[in-house]
């Protein structure tokens, strides 16, 4: 099965004062299979929003490409000319940013936002392209959708503005869309809401998706893979029930184990400490010298400080960048 | 014993003036009524726009309520004067949502920390300084970054800062308007724990309002669920969780993604 | 919608009747009058001089002579001038014809001019070109009006190419109509083009500082990763984003139309408002100097008008914060 999209040994790094800047990403390699959905885990820090708009090459003028590919229906994106990328934007690949306030234009109707969207990639006539924008809207906003149509982002909900950003995603009938934290400003309510409407977009377009989020509960029964970040790079990516149930990295499992969890069952465990990560992952606490997660991994050995560990097979898609396992 | 902080039918209207026609009334809180106990924790849960907010803002005396009571230590909030309400506010404390916009990112560290003691006018400048830095430290911050902009720091150090400057003022209930849902889960994790320690060793009551029903049931010792401005439903967090009664609270509870742990069993409904 | 519109209308109406009375007040209490120049001359008795002085009412309390001007306006001859024995209002229709000429010009020019320029400035912020342009507006906003005025002056001269003043030829008369349109635009290049370069670099530093921020913003690098072709996302997501600040120094410049060339008239002898404004204070015309201010005045309250509702139609949060709530 070859895959739709195809990232290779990714770094990037953003332009400082520093000689040598530590990069955001580094190593990073995954594959994307069609409709498949991706659920990248990462906290701030770990450069996730970096990887979305890295493969868009949508990076701030002091971002700065390393090394890597990024391979999409054949073609390494690295290498496209501007126009090449401008029509795989939003046509092919599709990018949903973080907090759907400010992702869209204020004094735009979101109807007229998404119907740009299609005028950008299709040379359609006029008509053609506002009754494509009707189905759309109708698609996603079963009730009330010509007035949504209408109006203008601050005339709408957060779970109604997630959704107009939806519509402008799918409007071109990609083949991937990258999703950054899009339930993150949202109550469970409409979290669930718009999670409902990734399962039945999945389903009826065969997208692919990579849904990045911090919080891994989220993903479980949404994703088929869960590729797990920390600070710039690759510590676990396999199957998604794998990877929820049974965590091999040691972060993956210190992060599940901090989590609180609903159950009655479990009141002793109420109102006491959770056993947490020590420290933080801001670029000045982490390691020059070997495995990024060493100065807070209860499990360290003296060969962490010293070299950076590759990534190892568990058998399966299962990967695990950690000494502990090794071949 | 005698509950810490009770609250009587509080109602809280915004009022819509036009030109012409009746004026277009905004019932933001309809009827609410509770009461916390001293060294615990309410969590008060709900949808967008159901005024958790607003219940918020009411009780820490930011805006005054349309009509109702609010007792705290013998004196009825809801009907205070001015000047008692400025010696009552230092008592109940707020930390807002976002980190990045309620604190000053020009300012130093150690300035946003003192500036309650600054404008209290209490204590000499060394002093304000000596207690900054020890509640700096309290919270989890070290005392090294004290002179640093706070623009520097992390959405959970953020919250720490403003969690220490709440401290300054040695508040009874600190109330936290989904102080946790702006942070990374391990993050979220760590500020928990951090407050469950300061009520330990400094007998708060917290006011815990979030949409986070798992943070909610993990910290809290009581649970009232609001829906449209009232509290549809209130009782231990066990009971609430095991027997929902009202059909927000089951809404919510479905709403909860929850990891696959084989060990745990799925929520009773 | 309605409300708005009448309410910035009040605002407008009021502005006009508060600066007419300012300007009456300042007008009268001002040393001196038309007359007094008369009075130096020895062979004009002063009771001719006191009975010109009643004739033309300026004996009478100041409250009473505000009220017959204000009647002279509704009647639209907005008082009457001594020096040219007729209504004020034809005097300065006229003249104010041929201050817009300039000025429509010059206005329109530099605004199609400023916009592309400063997209262009903000899009590449920091590098070069766009320190080139900033070099080059620091250098125009420091030179005064009037030198560059001079300096146009000094090149018509030296080159022969253009004419040195006027409005027109003095044969104009005799020309053909294209030679006339000809004939107008050669004497209204140098004006017209100091008007520009006096204006130009306010706006080309407001247009980029507006734009170059809205380039930052969270909606512009999302409509990019919709791929978004660039000429659209500059002028129609950037510039409309922008609108805000824009769109009241346009109403600025509207404001302007009749004020801001006055210096360049004088010096270029175009016979506009200007030097018939000045001609007028000097010889205490008070009537003219009136009638000019509030004409400056209504295009002031008008500019400031049309930007309130450009902006109303454009943005529509403005609108939400407005509605009857």
């Amino acid at each position: 099965m070859t895959s739709v999209l195809d990232v290779q040994n990714l770094q990037v790094s953003y332009r400082s004062r520093e000689v040598r800047p530590r990069p955001v990403l580094s190593g990073v390699s995954f594959d994307l299979g069609p409709g498949e959905v991706l659920g990248v885990l990462g906290e701030s820090g770990s450069g996730k929003s970096t990887l979305a708009a890295s493969v868009l090459r949508l990076l701030p003028p002091n971002g700065h490409i390393g090394s890597g590919a990024v391979f999409f229906e054949g073609k390494n994106l690295f290498q496209a000319t501007s126009e090449e990328l401008r029509q795989i934007r939003g046509a092919r690949i599709a990018l949903i940013f973080q907090e759907p306030s400010l992702a869209l234009h204020p004094t735009i109707r979101v109807g007229e936002q998404v119907r740009q969207v299609l005028a950008a990639h299709q040379s359609a006539a006029k008509s053609a392209l506002n009754e494509r924008t009707r189905e759309i809207f109708a698609q996603l906003f079963p009730q009330d959708s010509s007035r949504i149509l209408r109006s203008y982002p601050h005339q709408l909900s957060g779970g109604q503005r997630q959704r107009a950003l939806i519509a402008q995603a799918i409007a071109c009938n990609p083949a991937i869309v990258i999703a950054d934290e899009p339930t993150a400003a949202l109550d469970p309510v409409t979290q669930m809401e718009i999670l409902a409407i990734f399962r039945s977009l999945r389903e009826t377009l065969g997208l692919a998706m990579i849904f990045i989020t911090h919080n891994p509960a989220l993903l479980s029964g949404f994703a088929d893979r869960i590729l797990v970040l920390y600070a710039g790079q690759v510590v676990e990516w396999g199957p998604a029930e794998t990877v929820l149930r049974a965590p091999k990295h040691p972060y993956t499992k210190a992060l599940f184990e901090s989590l609180p969890a609903i159950s009655v069952e479990n009141e002793k465990s109420r109102k006491n400490q959770l056993p947490v990560i020590p420290g933080n992952s801001s670029p000045s606490s982490l390691p020059r010298k070997g495995c990024s997660f060493e100065p807070r991994c209860p499990w360290r050995m003296d060969l962490c400080t010293e070299f950076e560990p590759a990534l190892v097979n568990l058998g399966g898609t299962h990967v695990v960048s950690c000494f502990k396992y090794k071949d | 014993m005698e509950p810490v902080l009770k609250v009587e039918n509080l109602v809280k209207r915004y009022a819509k003036r036009t030109l012409v026609g009746p004026p277009q009334d905004f019932l933001a809180l309809d009827g609410v009524s509770f009461a916390v106990s001293s060294r615990s924790t309410l969590a008060i849960v709900g949808e967008s726009g159901s005024g958790k907010s607003t219940l918020a803002s009411c009780i820490a005396c930011l805006e005054a309520p349309t009509s109702g009571n609010i007792w705290f230590e013998g004196r009825n909030l809801a009907h205070s004067a001015e000047s008692e309400l400025r010696k009552t506010r230092p008592q109940i404390q707020l930390i807002f949502p976002d980190p990045a916009s309620s604190l000053n990112s020009c300012w130093s560290i150690l300035e946003i920390v003192a500036e309650p003691l600054a404008l209290q006018g209490k204590l000499g400048r060394k002093e304000r300084e000596l207690l900054a830095c020890s509640l700096l430290e309290r919270v989890g911050l070290s005392a090294e970054i004290a002179a640093r902009p706070a623009s520097g720091l992390s959405g959970g150090q953020r919250q720490r800062l403003a969690i220490a400057r709440a401290l300054t003022l040695d508040p009874k209930i600190l109330i936290l308007d989904e102080a946790l849902s702006s942070l990374d889960c391990s993050t979220q994790a760590q500020i928990a724990n951090l407050l469950l320690e300061l009520q330990d060793t400094l007998g708060m009551t917290f006011l815990f309002i979030t949409h986070d029903l798992t943070m909610a049931a993990h910290l809290a010792d009581e649970i009232a669920v609001m829906s449209a401005g009232r509290i549809v439903e209130h009782g231990p967090t066990a009971d609430v969780l095991r027997n929902p009664s009202h059909e927000a609270t089951r809404q919510l509870l479905a709403a909860v993604p929850q990891l696959p742990r084989s060990s745990w069993p799925a929520i009773q409904q | 919608m309605m409300r708005y519109l009448l309410r910035r209308l009040a605002h407008a109406l009021l502005l006009i009747l508060g600066v007419s009375v300012l300007a009456f007040l300042f007008a009268a209490l001002a040393p001196g009058n038309y007359f007094d120049e008369m009075r130096l001359n020895p062979q004009i008795a002063p009771e001719t001089l006191t009975a010109l002085r009643v004739q033309y009412e300026l004996d009478r309390p100041l409250p009473l002579r505000y009220a017959s001007w204000v009647n002279s306006v509704l009647h639209g001859q907005m008082g009457f001038s001594f020096a040219y024995n007729s209504p004020v209002a034809p005097l300065l229709l006229v003249r104010a014809k041929n201050t817009l000429l300039l000025t429509v010009t010059a206005t329109l020019l530099a605004w199609a001019i400023a916009l592309p320029l400063g997209v262009w400035s903000a899009e590449r912020l920091g590098l070069l070109p766009d320190r080139v342009i900033s070099w080059g507006t620091a250098t125009l906003l420091v030179i005064p009006d009037l030198a560059l005025a001079l300096g146009l002056l000094v090149l018509a001269v030296r080159t022969h190419r253009f004419p040195t003043g006027g409005m027109v030829s003095l044969d104009s008369q005799s020309l053909s109509a294209a030679g006339k349109i000809r004939d107008l635009a050669a004497h209204m290049a140098l004006p017209v083009a100091a008007l520009v370069l006096s204006s130009l670099p306010l706006l080309v530093r407001h247009v980029r500082a507006a734009v170059a921020e809205v380039l930052q913003a969270p909606f512009l690098l999302a409509a990019e990763g919709h791929g978004i072709p660039r000429l659209t996302l500059l002028f129609r997501y950037a510039l409309l984003a922008a609108a805000n600040p824009l769109l009241s120094l346009f109403g600025f410049s509207i404001g302007a139309l009749l004020s801001g060339s006055l210096l360049i008239e004088v010096v270029m002898s175009w016979p506009g408002l200007g030097p018939f404004l000045l001609e007028a204070i000097l010889a205490r015309d008070i009537y003219v100097v009136i009638g000019g201010v509030l004409f400056s005045t209504i295009f002031l309250a008008a500019g400031n008008f049309l930007a309130d509702m450009f902006l109303y139609w454009l943005d529509p949060r403005i609108r939400a914060e407005s509605a009857p709530r």
